[in-house]
């Protein structure tokens, strides 16, 4: 009898994926937020915000993909390359964005050439991660084992509007930290950021949240069907009071909440995802456990990732840790 | 001609990974010498070996830096363009893949801080501890990217079911049979490749007298470790020659240029292969060396390529030819650096203008010869990507056209031509400025990898008082 590690591998996964869309979710967002910010102070405030941190949330990255590559590889094989073109996008924003981030610093002279290169390439990755969300709800044409669709069905309407939706996702994401992270002007600045992405997201989640049963009877089902309907409206009423809660506390000028309100707001969108799609990791086709690696692939990773990643998690706390309370501009800095 | 979606997409990953393969080349022969200056360092309490070490650890930074960002790119290729083979392998190599990226996040996220920013602010043996670490997590990574590898070219421990490889033995699948032999070849390239670069990086500055002593040292250095490492090189590229010749003879027979088979063989010293006639034109050959070379007797029998079915035998070209720049670098290098020790002898290696020269042009050998060997291998491994079970063919994404994949290598040539030349250029900024002495070093320098010194400051500072 061999243990059943599929459990333990969704787990890790669910949360290095929630871990990697809050994180870099706020850096991708105060990346686009920096194109929009005047003078060079507040500029170099809000680079600073993220510069400890940026490149270590971007690497959660790459433990995702490996991990959906080692866990489920047969959800890799289908969905990576039916959304060839954005993660195409993706890659390559983000390679703009890391080198721009890098080089900013060192080239005076270029630096607001770097600067668009930063923000472009943040706005560009975000949108292409929501287009790979929208793509992933809406399904793909599976022939067998192979994705059996063109590289261009991402091109729908779905797709698209989660893409725009993510951007202010991230935005209201990264408003957030920036209001934790500075001060006068510019916290108010972000404070209305802040407000501005909430109410779009707010829209966005009601939009996908309607649209979504109306195009798949089965989600319909799963949501509106006795008993489960009971067991499952807290969750779009837990989502409206903390959808009010954000507003008050921004409203309130509170520093920390609105940060912590964003998270939440994810997590209860994420759980929704991950109610509508059980057990499903290729939507509609195939199963968290038709999907799975062998039982000794799983065993042998993880392993190596019980070891590694408590000791990854303590340093990412210690560091943010360190680097707590607020940024400073230019003054602060050399 | 219409666009063939296999042919383009081994392109592009021959293009993404061509490019990411420089900086590991780099790096990894870069962490151990630093790691060998802060111990020296440590034990001797020495100001030059500070200098120099912090020299080559801001220099480090950038490569470490680029490495990770053209690094991200390659797990999802195999997705995006390769997607039938992962399906087949994943079982076997996703966690191999899997602990590369791992060991090299741990290093980055535990050490690399440290040894970028902790200088000051950190007692010595702290900081060579983390230098140390950095150098044995580029070595763990080089492990495992390489055991991936190295089963897709001798494949080992696994069973086939429904025509996916499932994993049987662990041990077997990474220590497969060619795995010794890459990776000790592999990483002597790679320590190779670093000492030619310190050593024209020390002759550059030595004739611009600038930190002449420290100049000295590195050359110096360089020098005593590729006398040792040159030769044994050469060894190890034999065996490992050997090693091919016994479980992939048709990889052998492409890089020998062989299409019929002989007893005994001559070796082609050069010649123009063409494939469709299965004939080497203007040969130039060697006679009985071959078999001397490859058998090590004076009538040992060398398979040729019409040994094999014409749809299982790798084209010739790019192995023959990569191979001879390979071990035509490797010639150059044996000979610049015994000139060097001779002259090192003679008491006259700082005067000679000539060989100071001769040291700036070999900087840039080991990555030709780097990406020389891989050709040899990759393409000697074609058809396949398992080699003998699993063609290339049915390893590429079904839904990709030509012209999606046209696309999308066009968009990578355009971001690394921008990206690899830019980093190059800041890299010889940091090498035109010089070993400097501690006190000198603006804040400025300290900002690597996009983080401000001061905060880092404090984070060493609440290091120390934990």
């Amino acid at each position: 009898m061999v243990l059943d590690l599929v459990p333990l591998w969704t787990i890790l996964l669910g949360l290095a994926v929630f871990y990697y869309v809050v994180f870099d979710g706020f850096d991708l967002g105060v990346g686009m937020l920096y194109g929009l910010v005047r003078g060079d102070a507040a500029r170099a405030t809000v680079m600073n915000s993220i510069a400890p941190v940026w490149d270590g949330n971007e690497t959660w990255l790459i433990f995702g993909g490996l991990g959906l590559l080692t866990a489920f590889p047969l959800a890799f094989a289908i969905i990576i390359p039916a959304v060839y073109f954005p993660i195409l996008m993706m890659l390559l924003a983000l390679v703009f964005r890391g080198v721009a981030f890098e080089f900013r610093f060192k080239h005076p002279a270029l630096r607001r050439l770097w600067d668009c290169a930063f923000c472009g390439g943040s706005l560009v990755a975000t949108f292409a991660q929501g287009v790979v969300l929208g793509t992933f709800i809406q399904g793909f044409k599976v022939d067998g084992r192979q994705f059996a669709g063109t590289s261009f069905d991402w091109l729908a309407p779905f797709p698209l509007v989660i893409g725009l939706a993510l951007i202010f996702g991230y935005a209201l994401l990264g408003a957030c930290w920036l209001i934790l992270k500075t001060e006068g002007q510019l916290q108010d600045w972000a404070r209305r950021a802040a407000g501005i992405s909430l109410i779009a997201v707010l829209a966005a989640i009601a939009g996908v949240s309607i649209w979504t049963p109306l195009v798949h009877p089965d989600i319909a089902q799963r949501w509106f069907r006795w008993p489960n309907i009971a067991f499952l409206s807290p969750v779009p009423i837990v989502t409206a009071l903390i959808a009010l809660a954000e507003w008050e506390a921004l409203r309130r000028r509170h520093e920390l909440t609105p940060f912590l309100g964003a998270i939440a707001l994810f997590l209860m969108s994420f759980v929704g995802i991950a109610i509508s799609l059980w057990p499903m990791i290729v939507p509609y086709r195939y199963t968290l456990w038709q999907a799975a690696s062998s039982a000794s692939t799983q065993a042998f990773l993880l392993i190596g990732t019980l070891f590694l990643l408590p000791v990854i998690l303590m340093y990412t706390a210690w560091s943010y840790w360190v680097f707590r309370g607020k940024a400073r501009g230019i003054a602060g800095y050399h | 001609m219409t666009l063939d979606p296999v042919l383009l997409s081994r392109l592009q990953w021959a293009w993404v990974i061509a490019w990411h393969i420089l900086l590991p080349a780099f790096t990894v022969g870069l962490a151990s010498y630093i790691a060998v200056l802060e111990g020296l360092y440590f034990l001797t309490g020495r100001e030059s070996w500070f200098r120099i070490s912090g020299f080559w650890t801001r220099i480090f930074a950038v490569s470490f830096g680029m490495g990770v960002v053209s690094g991200i790119i390659m797990p999802f290729q195999f997705g995006t363009n390769w997607s039938r083979f992962t399906d087949a392998t994943a079982d076997v190599i996703s966690p191999l893949l899997s602990y590369e990226g791992l060991m090299a996040f741990f290093l980055e996220a535990s050490f690399l801080g440290v040894l970028l920013f902790g200088r000051r602010l950190v007692p010595t043996w702290a900081h060579f501890f983390a230098a140390v670490m950095v150098a044995f997590g580029t070595l763990l990574s080089s492990f495992w990217i390489l055991a991936t590898n190295s089963w897709m070219q001798t494949p080992q421990g696994y069973k086939i079911v429904d025509g996916r490889f499932e994993p049987v033995d662990w041990t077997a699948i990474i220590f497969n049979p060619s795995f010794p032999y890459r990776l000790l070849h592999n990483v002597t390239a790679f320590y190779i490749t670093t000492a030619f670069v310190v050593m024209g990086v020390g002759a550059w500055l030595l004739r611009r007298e600038r930190a002449a002593d420290d100049a000295r040292t590195m050359m110096r250095m360089a020098l005593d470790l590729l006398i040792l490492l040159v030769p044994l090189q050469m060894f190890l590229g034999d065996q490992h020659g050997l090693n091919t010749l016994e479980y992939q003879p048709a990889k052998l027979a492409a890089i020998e240029g062989r299409y019929e088979t002989a007893q005994p063989a001559p070796l082609t010293l050069f010649g123009i292969p063409d494939d469709a006639g299965g004939t080497m034109r203007a040969a130039i050959e060697i006679p009985r060396l071959g078999s001397l070379v490859l058998t090590h007797s004076w009538d040992g029998a060398i398979k040729g390529l019409k040994e094999w079915p014409a749809d299982q035998r790798p084209p010739v070209g790019p192995p023959f030819f990569a191979f001879r720049v390979m071990v035509g670098i490797a010639c150059i290098m044996l000979l610049i650096v015994v000139a060097g020790q001779v002259l090192r002898l003679r008491g006259r290696l700082w005067g000679s203008v000539w060989f100071l020269r001769l040291c700036q042009l070999a900087a840039p050998l080991g990555f030709i010869a780097v990406i020389a060997g891989w050709i040899t291998t990759e393409v000697g491994r074609q058809p396949w990507t398992v080699y003998g079970v699993l063609r290339t063919a049915d390893s590429v994404s079904p839904s990709l056209t030509g012209a999606n994949v046209a696309w999308s290598l066009a968009f990578y040539v355009v971001v690394y031509l921008i990206m690899f030349p830019t980093g190059i250029a800041f890299m010889a900024g940091l090498v035109r400025r010089g070993p400097q002495q501690p006190e000198l070093e603006s804040p400025v320098d300290q900002i690597e990898s996009g983080r401000p010194h001061e905060p880092f400051e404090t984070a060493a500072r609440a290091t120390l008082q934990v």
